[in-house]
């Protein structure tokens, strides 16, 4: 699968997944977004940000359980919680919000 | 739904980052067991225990780095982590020296029972 | 019976066997297999420590093809159990968990 954003050909795995994680920029994530019908908002961002930044500092991508926890602690108690995640990227999060901040899809996304 | 009971694992890492795989595969075998609701804790013996130093910048030779690796484990709540006294002590590592900060530090007869309340032992 | 743990490694030139006896408890057993059966030399490093242990009731066993096939069959220390690998299995089964040292 490819993408084309901006003039730039950005190649896709079968399940959507970035293939060569350095292809990412906003663009490429609202486009990615997009082909599971997402409309990225503010609060996408903030999620997608912060998905970036675990996989920066722990070089893993996030399970839904680490995200869930990793928002509370950096978003605060109220966003920190599967309800909230859920809204934002459905039916899996941490798996959505990999896929649209440009990591690998998470190990133990089951 | 059918809940079979929750078992006690216990992953034991010991040997030393970069040189094998067996550092990664015991981080990675852990965090993705986390999906699975057991009972997991992580005991680091013998030269397991190089790998819970900071500053490790392993950039340099390809790696990812267990210094910043490790202080995923609490987020994934794999929060039952223990580090061998006397292979700290024979290698002069200080508890300071540690990258994380929620271990518990256990002697040898206390890993003796650590083993037997176990259901699984995972060796790495 | 808690936990039976197998040695495969040299104690001339690895600390594995070292390290189990250091947490060994009294109702585990201890499986010496491939290069592990030189643990079971009276010369062995750790031969001191394993004779303790072997008098607080702990069961060593060494693997009798892998002793004969290193040519150990009248080397190895009084109070080694011998045995096969129908024997490992039994024990495997005997025993609630099995840590391998290598």
């Amino acid at each position: 699968m490819q993408l084309t954003v901006n003039g730039r050909t950005i190649e896709l795995d079968k399940e959507g997944f970035l293939v060569n994680l350095d292809d990412w920029d906003a663009d490429a994530a609202n486009m990615i977004a997009l082909n599971d019908q997402i409309h990225l908002t503010e609060a996408h961002w903030e999620i997608i940000n912060l998905a970036r930044e675990f996989y920066q500092t722990f070089q893993i991508s996030p399970s839904m359980r680490a995200l869930v926890k990793r928002t509370g602690q950096v978003l605060g108690a109220e966003k920190g919680r599967s309800i909230y995640l859920l809204q934002l990227f459905p039916v899996s999060p941490a798996r959505f919000a990999c896929k649209i901040a440009g990591l690998p899809k998470p190990a133990n996304c089951l | 739904m059918n809940q079979t009971p929750s078992k006690k694992i216990l992953f034991i890492s010991r040997h030393a980052p970069y040189g094998t795989s067996l550092a990664k595969d015991a981080l990675d075998a852990v965090l993705s067991s986390s999906a699975y609701d057991q009972q997991l804790s992580l005991l680091f013996m013998d030269d397991g225990v190089f790998q819970l130093l900071k500053n490790q910048a392993s950039g340099e030779i390809a790696h990812k780095s267990f210094s910043s690796l490790l202080p995923v484990l609490p987020l994934y709540e794999i929060n039952s982590i223990y580090v061998h006294y006397e292979s700290l002590k024979k290698r002069q590592i200080t508890i300071n020296e540690l990258v994380l900060d929620s271990v518990q530090i256990i002697d040898s007869s206390a890993i003796c029972s650590l083993l037997a309340q176990q259901d699984q032992l995972l060796s790495f | 019976m808690s936990t039976l743990h197998t040695i495969n490694k040299s104690p001339f030139s690895h600390s594995t066997l070292a390290s189990c006896l250091q947490v060994c408890g009294k109702q585990d057993g201890i499986l010496l297999l491939e290069d592990g059966v030189f643990g079971a030399l009276a010369s062995s490093p750790c031969a001191e420590e394993l004779a303790t242990i072997i008098e607080t009731g702990v069961r060593v066993y060494a693997l009798k093809g892998d002793v004969n096939a290193r040519g150990l069959q009248e080397k190895i220390r009084a109070g080694i159990l011998l045995t096969d690998y129908n024997g490992f299995v039994q024990l495997s089964i005997e025993h609630k968990c099995v840590q391998s040292w290598y």
